[in-house]
């Protein structure tokens, strides 16, 4: 074989054709056969001279491939002049053709416009060349994480003795010298799977699986291996949904922070950078849904807000400021005439839920410009519903908010004028907001105020699951259910945790669990536009365990064209006393459930007509 | 025209083609004119001589019994008894060389052919690269400017041949009335002959491999003064600091260093040694006995390596520089690594926290009381702090980096054929030697700074002093480009490593090549002397890493396992390890101590030169290494024996 490549090297001459061929392409018409021949074979000879002195700046180039440049230095050496600006960097540039029973390779030279190129955005400029150490230690356990050593430093305990046996293929740790990055561990094959299971089912369309996912993350102690991966999964989550305006994975997103916040376990602040600026677009962003006029992404703003307010209250330090950062930005926002009232809302819900410091210094004194907008916006000429609702909010909003704080402010006799000429539009509001608040407050002196309960299942998925018939045989009413993270059964005034305005058809992510199949109890539906009718995923009956309750309940028939105003009742039991008791409660159509949860401001959104009826189309 | 076009790149893709058969496949090498080549072709070379040496040719004999001749010598000599047929075996490559470039030069070209083709298979595998030269070379006309072939005329070619056999050889010659070989081999080769025992086939070819055969015997027979130069009196200080030091500390490790310090240097003349000023050598300056003193101090710290306590690994990788990383040095107290890139550029960074700062411009410095005890810290400008600098300069890759000892200056040697010094304290240009005016491939700076050496494509090493724009000493003998050179550390001697396979090594004092060593089957591509002066380390493109004995002038071990070039050795720092980097992406660690204790015991190797290697790579390798994808281009050994290796990464 060798002996055959020697002889192959002994006899490769450029043909002759070539020589005329090339002959031509400079002007030279006639070429004699015997000049070819002499010429082919000199031209074959110096090129071969050429190539092996190109192999010497290869070797001392410290590489394995002939680059261009080698040729260059090459031609160089003989001092002929270098081919200027033929580069190839990493090919071969020849083209095949074929034709006339010839195989012809060449090269291919486009035409370039300059235009063209002058026009393109300049590509990325080149890393520079850096510099990184990796420590090969003489231990066995090559994954243990290494030290970095600098030169001159080491210690003498570092080198130890090492096996034979040890020498072949080690990996080596690798390590940067001074800038130690975030770490992201490889992950294991179990935990790639725990990654996908979770992500999937919190973003998926059962809410049992969702709710279960979530307390995973809430819980588990062992997720910071996982948590760059879930913080990337949440922002790059929020920046493609928010522009697609998928309000209902907005929300589950949200969810997840959230889920990650209450993790004990968990440091969250290395990854805040990735965490907060989703949570603010939530909070802040012009559109989070299809239709603003109709679905409910206020919750989603407030949820959002709250989760901010308690990330500034556990994250903020005074190097990173957190909190003084984020005020800036809503006020800034907020304070911009040209505002939306969407962002308004958001930047007022952000405000004020950081505290009542901040409604009394930020928020009060702007109280009577805000007013006057809401009444320009109110008592003027229509000027769009999406402004009216916005305004109608917001009024609600700084209200809600405000009330609370003025009654701490300002002493006992609240006189509908004084408030009317210290907060102009809004005053006479306030003021029997104060009077209530002030009432309230007496009331309800010890009653729990914590945030954590999630359940505003909206009416359409309702009214779907009836006239799409589906879990028909399972009874009259099909129960939803979502397990509450806790076993508590909390209530709360505020607007929980929206967990399924009606969302956007297209995006739902149907989990691998067999459609339609009614028969076991936990049916969740949801409502999926393009099929008409709606997804139903099916929990498999064997997890029992998770068989907390969360049953529906109308005040009155649950036609679909009554809109009736609707109780949610929250049934959140531990699994190993609630069971039988839950399975009675499936029993009857209308359960009476320990605790009931009259959301009223749920309620009161759902009082827009268009806002539940789910449509197909 | 397009036709015109397609046929001129398929002209391209032949040559492509061609390029591929000498050995590269994935190399992307294309021409856009033949115009260029034919230019060469009428320039060619002006080499002098060239038309005297090739005259030896000229006698005629007929061309096509050439291959008859051979045939016939090639008969006999498989024919005699198997201890000769070994040593006559070496006849064949050179004697098939010369016969078929007088077939060429004498123009009988379709013969010249016929008769490569005909025996080129019969050629031991380590002339492979000089065959495919010569297999291009079909034309009288390409005779002239070969330097391959200039090195076959301008040498004669050695042969160790022992007496037996010679005798052999010249009777059947002489039966045959073989006149066409016997003028060869007196005209073209050298046979030296010894009395004693035919040497076996694997001695020959341990020695052998070189492009002009072996070194004669008298080559290596001067005297070589390995031993080292004693340390001067640094010591006082050394132990004066010390004490204090200890004092401060408490009692527990007062004598230790002392020991160390006093065992290991200096304590008589060693009789191997030079005079102290054979050469004459810069003074010490008060910093460089500072860096003494810490240099005994980080000693006195050092692991004691050896086949049990194997050194750490540390190792820098180079990331996004795209393939360009052609040389690294480190400086000895490992705090500074310098890079040459293929883009022309050297590279300084600090790899301790200390950054890398300039020295204020003159009017600043004009302004600093000069008294003030931190003066040397003043004239630092602080605003020029940063990891690395880049030092502009060159116009070519640069192939070479050295560190002076005192951290002050910066050797680079570049393809633009200039060697250059530059300030670290400025990080500014300061000399470009001008001497080479091909390539420079390798720079190093003596151990005692001052000196340093440089060699190249124009086949010449040279000595410089930094304070010299000329060079001092030219160091000419070797056949093919110098491709690595290395001062010994007594910095008397210097040794340059080749691409005729040889390695040279040079008397400082007055030029003289004082060891020529064969048996490298490739281009040298690294050389490393032991610590302790005696040995010296190499190691090739075939991969393999040889051994030498410098008093002796022997080969004393061959290390096998790399797969590819090795570019990078060293011993660590007392001598017990010898670690090698290799382009195969490994670095191998290699108990040198028992290398070089197995072979020193063996008296009669010693006497006739003709040494027996064992085959014992496997137990002398004690381990490797492996990077993900980063050939390993540089090793070092830290003060403490910490082993630091350095390479780019690699991509694909």
């Amino acid at each position: 074989m060798a002996e055959e490549r020697r002889q192959k090297q002994c006899s490769v001459v450029l043909p002759t054709e070539s020589m005329k061929a090339m002959a031509e392409s400079v002007g030279v018409g006639q070429l004699q056969e015997d000049s070819c021949v002499a010429l082919s074979e000199e031209v074959s000879y110096r090129i071969k001279e050429i190539a092996q002195d190109a192999l010497k700046f290869m070797h001392h180039g410290k590489r394995r491939k002939l680059t261009t440049s080698d040729i260059d230095h090459a031609l160089k050496l003989k001092n002929v002049e270098p081919l200027y600006g033929f580069q190839s960097q990493e090919f071969i540039p020849f083209r095949f053709a074929s034709g006339g029973g010839r195989e012809l390779h060449f090269y291919e030279e486009k035409e370039v416009d300059l235009s063209d190129i002058i026009n393109t955005p300049l590509p990325r400029v080149p890393l520079d060349v850096s510099l990184k150490a990796t420590k090969e230690q003489q231990k066995k356990e090559s994954t243990e994480p290494l030290k970095a050593v600098k030169p001159g430093q080491e210690e003498e305990g570092s080198i130890q003795a090492k096996g034979q046996s040890a020498t072949s293929a080690e990996v080596k740790g690798k390590e940067k010298l001074r800038m130690k990055p975030r770490s992201t561990h490889e992950l294991s094959v179990e935990q790639q799977l725990y990654y996908k299971e979770i992500t999937e089912a919190c973003v998926g369309s059962c809410e049992a699986k969702r709710a279960e996912a979530l307390q995973s993350i809430a819980t588990d102690p062992g997720l910071y291996q996982m948590l760059p991966r879930f913080s990337t999964f949440i922002s790059e989550g929020v920046r493609v949904n928010v522009v697609q305006n998928n309000l209902a994975l907005l929300i589950y997103l949200m969810r997840m922070v959230k889920a990650l916040m209450d993790n004990p376990t968990l440091y969250l602040e290395k990854y805040l950078h990735e965490l907060l600026p989703a949570v603010v677009t939530c909070i802040v962003s012009k559109q989070l849904c299809l239709r603003p006029d109709v679905d409910n992404h206020w919750a989603l703003r407030d949820f959002a807000a709250r989760l901010m307010a308690q990330s500034c209250k556990t994250f903020s330090t005074t190097t990173n400021n957190i909190q003084s950062r984020i005020t800036k930005t809503f006020t800034k926002a907020w304070l911009d005439d040209k505002t939306q009232w969407t962002t308004r809302y958001g930047c007022i819900a952000g405000l004020s839920e950081l505290g009542a410091d901040v409604i009394k210094t930020l928020i009060i004194p702007r109280l009577a410009v805000e007013g006057a907008r809401i009444k320009a916006v109110m008592e003027g000429p229509v000027v769009s519903n999406i402004d009216k609702i916005g305004a109608d909010h917001v009024q609600s909003l700084l209200l809600k908010h405000c009330a609370s704080v003025v009654a701490k402010m300002r002493p006992a006799p609240d006189v509908m004028e004084q408030y009317r000429a210290d907060f102009g539009y809004l005053g006479p509001m306030l003021c029997s907001h104060v009077v209530k608040a002030r009432a309230q407050a007496a009331l309800q002196a010890q009653t729990v105020n914590r945030t954590t309960l999630t359940i505003t299942q909206p009416r359409p998925s309702l009214s779907v699951s009836q006239s799409g018939g589906v879990g028909g045989s399972g009874g009259p009413r099909t129960p939803s259910i979502i397990k509450v993270p806790s076993s508590l059964t909390l209530m709360s005034t505020r607007p929980a945790t929206p967990t399924q305005p009606s969302p956007p058809a297209t995006k739902y992510i149907v989990m691998a669990t067999s459609a339609g199949a009614a028969s076991t109890q936990q049916v969740i539906t949801l409502s999926s536009s393009q099929s008409g009718s709606p997804v139903t995923s099916t929990v498999p009956s064997g997890s029992t365990s998770l068989q907390p309750l969360v049953k529906l309940e109308s005040g009155g028939g649950t036609v679909a064209g009554s809109r009736p105003l609707q109780k949610y009742i929250v049934v959140s039991l531990p699994s190993s006393s609630s069971s039988s008791s839950s399975l009675e409660h499936k029993g009857g159509t209308t359960a009476t459930s320990p605790v009931t949860i009259e959301t009223s401001v749920k309620s009161e959104r759902s009082e827009s007509p268009a806002t539940h009826t789910h449509s197909p189309h | 025209w397009l036709r015109c076009r397609n046929h001129s790149e398929w002209f391209d893709y032949e040559m492509a083609r061609s390029v591929k058969c000498c050995g590269c496949r994935q190399c992307n090498i294309s021409f856009s004119s033949i115009v260029l080549f034919i230019v060469l072709s009428v320039g060619g070379e002006d080499q002098p001589d060239v038309s005297v040496v090739l005259s030896a040719y000229s006698q005629q004999g007929d061309p096509s019994l050439y291959q008859v001749y051979y045939s016939g010598l090639k008969k006999f000599i498989e024919s005699v008894l198997d201890c000769h047929r070994a040593e006559l075996s070496q006849l064949f490559y050179p004697l098939f060389v010369h016969m078929y470039l007088e077939l060429v030069y004498n123009n009988h070209e379709s013969e010249a052919k016929a008769f490569f083709e005909k025996f080129s298979g019969d050629q031991e595998c380590y002339y492979q690269d000089d065959l495919r030269v010569l297999s291009g070379l079909t034309k009288k006309e390409h005779m002239k400017g070969n330097e391959t072939l200039l090195d076959f005329r301008t040498s004669k070619f050695v042969l160790r041949i022992s007496r037996d056999s010679y005798q052999l050889l010249k009777r059947h010659l002489q039966e045959r009335q073989n006149n066409q070989i016997w003028n060869i081999i007196q005209e073209h080769l050298y046979i030296d002959i010894f009395d004693g025992m035919p040497r076996s086939k694997s001695q020959i070819d341990s020695m052998s491999g070189s492009l002009a055969g072996e070194a004669r015997r008298e080559a290596n027979k001067a005297k070589v003064f390995y031993g080292l130069l004693k340390e001067p009196e640094i010591e006082v200080p050394l132990d004066d600091e010390d004490e204090e030091a200890e004092n401060e500390e408490g009692k527990p490790k007062k004598k230790k260093p002392k020991k160390d310090s006093m065992g290991s240097k200096s304590k008589k003349q060693d009789p191997n040694a030079p005079q102290q000023n054979r050469i004459p050598l810069p003074e010490l300056k008060d910093s460089d006995k500072l860096d003494k003193i810490m240099y005994m101090k980080e000693a006195t710290k050092r692991i004691r390596l050896g086949p049990e306590t194997l050194p750490s690994i540390c190792f820098y990788t180079f990331l996004n520089v795209y393939q360009g990383l052609t040389a690294v040095d480190f400086t000895d107290d490992s705090s500074l690594i310098a890079g040459g890139f293929a883009d022309s550029t050297v590279r300084v960074w600090s790899v301790t926290p200390k950054k890398l700062r300039k020295v204020k411009s003159a009017a600043d410095l004009s302004l600093i009381d000069k008294e003030s005890d931190d003066v040397l810290e003043r004239i630092m400008d602080e605003k020029t702090a940063s990891e690395s600098k880049i030092l502009y300069g060159h116009s070519g890759p640069v192939y070479g980096v050295s560190f002076s000892p005192d951290r002050n200056y910066l050797l680079s040697s570049s393809e633009d054929g200039t060697v250059r010094l530059w300030s670290l304290q400025t990080f500014t240009c300061l000399v470009a030697y001008k001497g080479h005016n091909y390539p420079v491939w390798d720079t190093q700076f003596s151990p005692y700074g001052y000196y340093f050496v440089s060699g190249g494509h124009d086949r010449v090493a040279r000595l410089w002093a930094t304070d010299h724009y000329q060079p001092l000493r030219m160091f000419a003998g070797h056949l093919g480009d110098i491709t690595c050179t290395r001062f010994h550390p007594n910095s008397n001697y210097v040794a340059t490593g080749s691409a005729d396979r040889t390695i040279r090594l040079w008397d400082v004092l007055n030029g003289h090549c004082v060891r020529v060593f064969t048996g490298h089957k490739g281009p040298i591509h690294s050389l490393a002397f032991s610590p302790n002066g005696k040995y010296l380390a190499s190691g090739s493109t075939d991969g393999r890493v040889l051994l030498w004995d410098l008093g002796h002038g022997l080969m004393i071990g061959e290390l096998k396992g790399h797969t590819d070039t090795v570019y990078a050795l060293k011993f660590s720092r007392d001598g017990e390890i010898l670690a090698s980097g290799s382009m195969d992406n490994t670095v191998r660690l290699w108990d040198a101590f028992k290398a070089f204790d197995d072979v020193e015991t063996d008296d009669f190797t010693a006497a006739t030169g003709h040494i027996h290697l064992p085959d014992n790579s496997q137990e002398l390798l004690l381990g490797t290494y492996l990077t993900k994808a980063t050939p390993v281009i540089h090793l070092h050994f830290t003060r403490r024996n910490l082993l630091l290796a350095a390479g780019s990464y690699n991509s694909q």
